[in-house]
């Protein structure tokens, strides 16, 4: 078992808890970057799927994970954020520009959206966002003259500096882009979960009476916390419309906003780990599927919904057995090897919570 | 000199007037008790300081403010800090992250400074968590620094909920029901805390509570409420030998 032997405040305070666990992480990095090397294009495309999906995951897990409201407009935010980057770019702006703009365009956007549609809660929340993700395609469809419409739209092949980076052409550049993108999402998550910001999402999840007894403005928190979970949403879209090199009013549909709420759920609510998890199970289980779908009939036979039906089933598995979903499992598995050989069956069966004042609503 | 000063107030929830005509004020310094049967309206004159329930009339004044002027979340920044009567924690948090909520007030950083976490947001943790501690160290909470509320045994999440209210450094502590629902040693350990609080930090302390003993033991002054009204000010022995606070418990004809 690693105990950690603190000195100073600054040991709480930093982005590893101790050398092991920074070397971890190193080495994740070092493998990542020297990902390209090691495996072939077809599997890179992939990864890069995997991270893109993660980078939303990490967007709509800072809202519902961290902040508690559950949003299924989340595919919305995509579209605006893959949108505003590729008009910007045909309206003459640099990638290096028009791609933060993007980003930040969308948590504006969100910010607008998020001061009526958070004063709902729980159910109603999810329902209002829904409203989000069915609009977007209508939305579209009316903006024809600068999304094209039912005809959709081409990203253009994005220069930094003269430095040319496209999907298919390309994909090691593209998975760097990609990558950094990633990195940047992950280190702005962590450095909010460590500052007052952070907690105050937390307090605003567990018992908004008492956050707003110690001085947090509900509304402006949930308001942050949407903005900026969109505006991560938002880059992360951007990057699906290279990606999929083309895109149209159909791409963003609700069943992405659906699959992207599985996703976290699946991963594990409230943690970074949780996101990449998600992501990957998302990402790769389409291509499992096929490879499996193969193995037992060797025929071309479709099964529709086949796909959406494992996915339920995984979500509903999860959700029954194991709530905190794969970072919650391998926490578990873990702290069995730590603390071989005492963990204990019990050791994370949940609490009965006591009574709550009953809310000011 | 009076820090807090209630006029007139009064809430009704439709027909039921819960806080009826009621006035009173708290005292720079000193320990100020309400006691009453339930449902007298304890809690509610809490939420109304807290500015959760709108009034219906009244005057309420902090140290020469309006409270009426502010919002719900504004009020801590004035320097009024409290605790509930079923503990409102955030459970999945750790103890130091609750205690640190509580310095939200004193934040100055913005929030690029946040997601850069630039050397200002560092230097400002520290001095929250130097906050903080003072307030473990007070507290005797070291065992529970990083142990998540969700696994916590009732009687700790008690004092961890005071040491919240406490790290946001208050002018005024609100403790509703400080003693409900733990040991006679941990109430035992609640007095001696409330009186340092108002002896060593010098915080002024206003609270709700059934028991007696606490009561008498910690508070300068106890107002009885019953009904929403007042039925009696005065020393804690004053108030418990008033003929109305003995109809009001035990009923006429004792």
């Amino acid at each position: 078992m690693r105990i950690h032997f603190k000195t100073s405040y600054e040991h709480d305070i930093r982005l590893f808890p101790d050398r092991w666990s920074f070397s971890v992480y190193a080495v994740l990095l070092l493998i990542a970057f020297g990902l390209p090397y090691l495996i072939d294009e077809f599997y890179l495309g992939e990864v890069t799927n995997v991270l893109i999906w993660a980078i939303a995951g990490l967007g709509l897990m800072l809202l519902t994970g961290q902040t508690g409201q559950a949003s299924l407009g989340h595919a919305a935010f995509l579209a605006v954020g893959c949108y505003t980057n590729t008009i910007l770019i045909e309206m003459g702006l640099p990638f290096i520009v028009a791609f933060p703009l993007a980003g930040i365009i969308t948590g504006l956007v969100g910010v607008v959206i998020a001061i009526p549609v958070l004063r709902l809660h729980g159910i109603y929340l999810a329902i209002a966002t829904i409203a989000l993700s069915i609009l977007a395609d209508d939305i579209i469809v009316l903006l024809e003259p600068w999304t094209g419409g039912v005809s959709g739209k081409f990203p253009e092949m994005i220069t930094i500096f003269g430095f040319e980076i496209e999907r298919w052409s390309m994909p090691t550049r593209f998975y760097y882009l990609v990558l950094a993108v990633t990195i940047i999402c992950t280190l702005f998550y962590r450095n909010l979960l460590r500052s007052p910001l952070g907690r105050a999402f937390a307090a605003v999840r567990d018992s908004e009476v008492s956050a707003t007894a110690m001085g947090v403005h509900i509304a402006r928190t949930k308001g942050m916390a949407f903005g900026l979970s969109c505006m991560i949403t938002g880059w992360s879209g951007a990057l699906m419309g290279y990606y999929a090199g083309t895109f149209n009013n159909e791409t963003f549909s609700l069943v992405i906003s659906i699959t992207l709420l599985m996703m976290i759920v699946i991963g594990g609510l409230g943690s970074i780990h949780g996101a990449f998890f998600g992501a990957v199970v998302v990402a790769f289980l389409p291509q499992a599927l096929s490879i499996a779908k193969d193995m037992v009939s060797s025929g071309g036979v479709a099964i529709p919904g086949l796909e959406t039906g494992v996915f339920g089933l995984i979500l509903i598995l999860f959700i029954l057995f194991e709530p905190m979903g794969i970072y919650g499992r391998w926490l578990k598995i873990r702290t069995w090897f730590e603390l071989f050989p005492f963990a204990r069956k019990d050791m994370f069966k949940r609490q009965k919570s006591y009574l709550k004042t009953e809310r000011l609503r | 000199m009076s820090l807090l000063k209630i006029e007139n107030a009064t809430l009704k929830f439709g027909g039921v007037v819960a806080v009826n005509d009621l006035s009173f004020s708290v005292d720079e310094g000193e320990v100020y008790a309400i006691v009453g049967p339930n449902g007298a309206g304890k809690s509610t004159v809490f939420n109304l300081i807290s500015r959760f329930y709108e009034p219906y009339a009244g005057t309420f004044n902090f140290d020469g403010q309006n409270l009426l002027d502010r919002n719900a979340d504004e009020v801590a920044d004035l320097g009024i800090a409290r605790t509930f009567q079923n503990i409102e924690l955030f459970d999945h948090a750790t103890v130091l992250q609750n205690l640190l909520v509580g310095r939200h007030r004193h934040r100055k950083s913005t929030l690029l400074d946040q997601m850069f976490f630039t050397p200002r947001v560092r230097r400002e943790e520290r001095r929250h968590r130097e906050a903080v501690e003072e307030v473990i160290d007070f507290l005797d909470l070291q065992p529970y620094r990083n142990k998540m509320i969700a696994g916590l045994p009732y009687g700790v999440r008690k004092v961890v909920e005071l040491g919240r209210a406490l790290a946001s450094g208050p002018r005024l502590l609100l403790l509703d029901e400080p003693a409900s629902g733990l040991s006679v040693e941990e109430t035992q350990d609640m007095r001696w805390w409330i009186d340092d609080i108002r002896k060593q930090m010098g915080i002024t302390v206003l609270m709700v509570e059934h028991d007696m003993g606490l009561v008498s033991g910690v508070s300068d002054r106890v107002l009885a409420l019953a009904d929403g009204a007042k039925l009696a000010e005065g020393t804690p022995a004053e108030v418990q030998s008033d003929p109305a606070v003995i109809e009001a418990y035990l009923g006429a004809g004792v």
